[in-house]
């Protein structure tokens, strides 16, 4: 898919995803060792993002598995279709027991999840499989065969191997510690926040109305913020919207009033902004 | 370098990781090869990537990555090139690279700083290089209003709102280039005394794995941070745990009075049903100096567990014994701020400061006795150090007999038990005493002792 790590860099800005090198890096190694990719980091850097955008730059389907708590095999891999299965049987009625039961579990009764949907066909695919680690452990298990041999097994039908193998991307929020058998068959990403020059970037990217020097002087006190012991602290994300803010409100300079009125956008707690205030030198908030 | 070369380095590589406790597999080493490959040695930077994404699992491990893959990929072979400078040169030049923030530029002159100011022993041959003499000799922190001037003088004079966080910003700058020097050393020391046994020795292992009680502050304040990850973590192990023990065992009994009803053969087993109550906690956490580090940030784990349990209850000593609950749920919008304020607050001394567990353990059995009961579990943290007096055994005895379960968890390794004026093996004929030192031993324990 791609030749040198540069060139992941300057196709993924083409779609509006401005990579660090070690992201850069990565997904070049993916696509070139052909491994899953498991992206680690903070809400709100664009774990997600950089999926959506590797499907974009490859021109390729994104197929998407949202885990949650309780999500099964029949939500994630596979499921009979048994309304249609019965619709089958009543339909036949005076054909023997062996014609309809080789019949009925036939591809055609077979409802693809997207698991399956990314291993079967020749179009190329991208794989997210988003918040493993909201998943059960049992899940994992089930993505194993997967990864590894990009395979599935249907009991009644045979083992389906992938024609094309898909881009996979895993994201987690490290809710819990993914096992060591799903870490070993992927290679690791952690999306830190990025450094001064790139969220910059992405801010000028992103917001394009704002100012040159006020971009500059969000990134800097969002960095400011960073370095204080929060209990949450602003995201890229975050950086993006207090960013509209400011331009919503039409502010061209930051000042202790901008700052104070619109701190709400960056953090999320009332504890937070207290402290981030009397760190700052506001007046009370 | 050579192909053999670079597998050789390679394998050193993972070599050194493994020594510090991160599982590799050949697998991975495979894959890295792979990736060396792919990406080739032109971009330093990239390669650190390209191997940190193949042999690496977690992001906990980064940190212990990161130097060894400078020793064994080093920037540069050998001393900078160029005069020797003096001191005066030096720090103009790096002030003026601290005020661009040009890290290329301090990297270079934290090479000559280290070449120039950092050997030691009988030169020109140096035996060594030390980090710590090159930045006493440069002293950057005196740099900072400096800097500072420049920074402003260079915005044109303007003052905004962001005026207020360029002494942060130096700061920061300064501790980055305090890094490079430090990493300068170790490039250069590995030269002369082998790069294997100084990347299992010199570098820092991960903050799960450092001992609580030779942790420095910035390893503590780095384990608060991981409290409440942490937290979530033993909640879904607790949550596991649970579940399996409500699929529970057999209830013979109630089996075998079903089985009346088919003959006496039991066809439907019928399992023990667990009454849902949530556990209740005691913790009695020793705060004196030598092992607060580790009571501190035991004692916000078990905070931030808290919903997993119907009650829990804190109680702090050093010589004397008070209850700290109250300081501790409050304590969790200010973690780093919580020990000195149960060390305000908290009538925790009486005649003198040192710490006395006989007294303290008999303070808890005589005022406390009601807050342990049959369904509390009760958690000791302390080295068991008592100064030569009294153990009081009678009270821990009082103490294990009312609780469901009494836990010892002990920060000092198992081999000092015993030694000097420790009463740790006499408390663990009573009590089941743990080896705790680090915060990796702390969470195993805390997975598996915790009532469910």
């Amino acid at each position: 898919m791609f030749r040198s790590v540069d060139e992941v860099a300057a196709r993924l800005a083409e779609t509006g995803y401005l990579a660090s090198p070690a992201v850069a890096t990565t997904v070049f190694l993916a696509d070139r060792l052909g491994k899953p990719l498991l992206v680690e980091g903070p809400a709100g850097v664009g774990k997600t993002e950089l999926a959506k955008a590797v499907a974009e730059v490859a021109g390729a389907r994104l197929v998407r598995l949202q885990c949650y708590e309780g999500v099964d095999e029949s939500r994630a891999l596979y499921e009979w279709n048994h309304a249609k299965q019965l619709l089958r049987i009543s339909a036949g009625r005076d054909e023997s027991w062996d014609e309809a039961r080789t019949d009925i579990f036939s591809e055609e009764f077979l409802l693809p999840r997207p698991l399956l949907t990314a291993i079967r066909g020749d179009d190329p695919k991208v794989l997210l499989i988003d918040e493993t680690d909201k998943a059960d452990v049992e899940v994992e298990g089930l993505l194993l065969e997967i990864l590894s041999d990009f395979q599935v097994t249907v009991p009644e039908l045979g083992t389906i191997t992938a024609t094309r193998r898909p881009f996979v991307v895993l994201t987690s929020n490290a809710s819990r510690e993914l096992s060591e058998a799903l870490r070993r068959r992927c290679l690791f990403l952690h999306i830190g926040f990025p450094d001064e020059e790139l969220e910059r970037r992405i801010v000028r990217l992103k917001v394009p109305g704002l100012g040159e020097a006020l971009a500059e002087s969000v990134v800097r006190v969002v960095g400011a913020l960073r370095e204080m012991e929060l209990r949450k602290v602003p995201s890229v994300a975050e950086t993006i919207d207090w960013a509209r803010t400011l331009l919503a409100l039409g502010a061209d300079t930051l000042d202790e009033t901008v700052v104070r009125d619109t701190l709400g956008v960056l953090l999320k707690h009332q504890d937070d902004i207290l402290r981030a205030a009397a760190k700052l030198d506001l007046d009370a908030v | 370098m050579t192909a053999a070369g670079v597998t050789e380095r390679l394998t050193g590589l993972v070599g050194a990781l493994r020594a510090h406790g991160l599982r590799i597999g050949t697998g991975e080493t495979v894959d890295a090869a792979q990736a060396m490959e792919a990406l080739g040695f032109a971009d330093r930077e990239l390669l650190r990537e390209g191997l940190a994404a193949t042999l690496l699992h977690g992001t906990g491990q980064r940190p212990v990555f990161d130097p060894v893959f400078d020793l064994y990929f080093p920037r540069g072979v050998g001393a900078p090139q160029g005069e020797p400078t003096n001191r005066e040169d030096l720090r103009d030049r790096l002030a003026a690279a601290l005020a661009a923030n040009d890290r290329a530029l301090m990297g270079q002159l934290a090479a000559e700083a280290v070449d120039g100011f950092g050997g030691y022993g009988n030169s020109p041959t140096s035996d060594g290089w030390s980090s710590h003499q090159t930045l006493e000799w440069l002293r950057p922190q005196t740099l900072l209003a400096r800097v500072r001037t420049s920074v402003r003088a260079e915005g044109g004079g303007r003052s905004g709102f962001t005026d207020r966080l360029i002494d942060d910003e130096i700061r920061q700058r300064i501790e980055g280039f305090r890094r490079q020097v430090a990493l300068e050393a170790r490039r250069r020391v590995a030269e002369r005394r082998g790069r294997d046994e100084l990347a299992r020795r010199a570098i820092a292992p991960t903050a799960d794995r450092v001992d609580f009680l030779f942790a420095g502050r910035a390893q503590l304040a780095e384990l608060r941070r991981a409290v409440q990850p942490l937290a979530r973590k033993l909640a879904t192990r607790l949550a596991a745990r649970r579940r399996r023990a409500s699929r529970g065992t057999i209830d013979l009994r109630r089996t075998l009075r079903g089985s009346l009803s088919t003959g006496g053969v039991p066809m439907r087993p019928v399992l023990r049903r667990r009454r849902p109550v949530r556990p209740e906690l005691v913790l009695l956490c020793d705060v004196s100096g030598s092992v607060s580090g580790f009571s501190d940030f035991t004692m916000l784990l078990v905070q931030a567990l808290h919903d997993q349990f119907s009650k829990v209850r804190v109680f702090a000593f050093v010589n004397r014994l008070d209850e700290v609950t109250p300081l501790l749920v409050h304590g969790t919008a200010d973690p780093e701020g919580l020990g000195t304020r149960i060390r305000d607050e908290a009538t925790l001394t009486g005649w003198h400061g040192s710490s006395d567990y006989g007294v303290a353990l008999g303070e808890f059995a005589e005022r406390y006795g009601d807050a342990v009961g049959p369904r509390t579990t009760v958690f000791v943290l302390g080295d068991a150090r008592t100064n030569m007096s009294d153990p009081n055994l009678p009270a821990v005895r009082q103490i294990a007999q009312r609780a469901r379960r009494v836990y010892w968890l002990n920060p000092e390794q198992r081999s000092q038990w015993g030694t000097g004026d420790s009463a740790a093996p006499d408390y663990a004929e009573l009590v089941e005493m743990h080896e705790c030192r680090n915060a990796q031993q702390l969470s195993a324990l805390v997975g598996r002792l915790l009532p469910i």
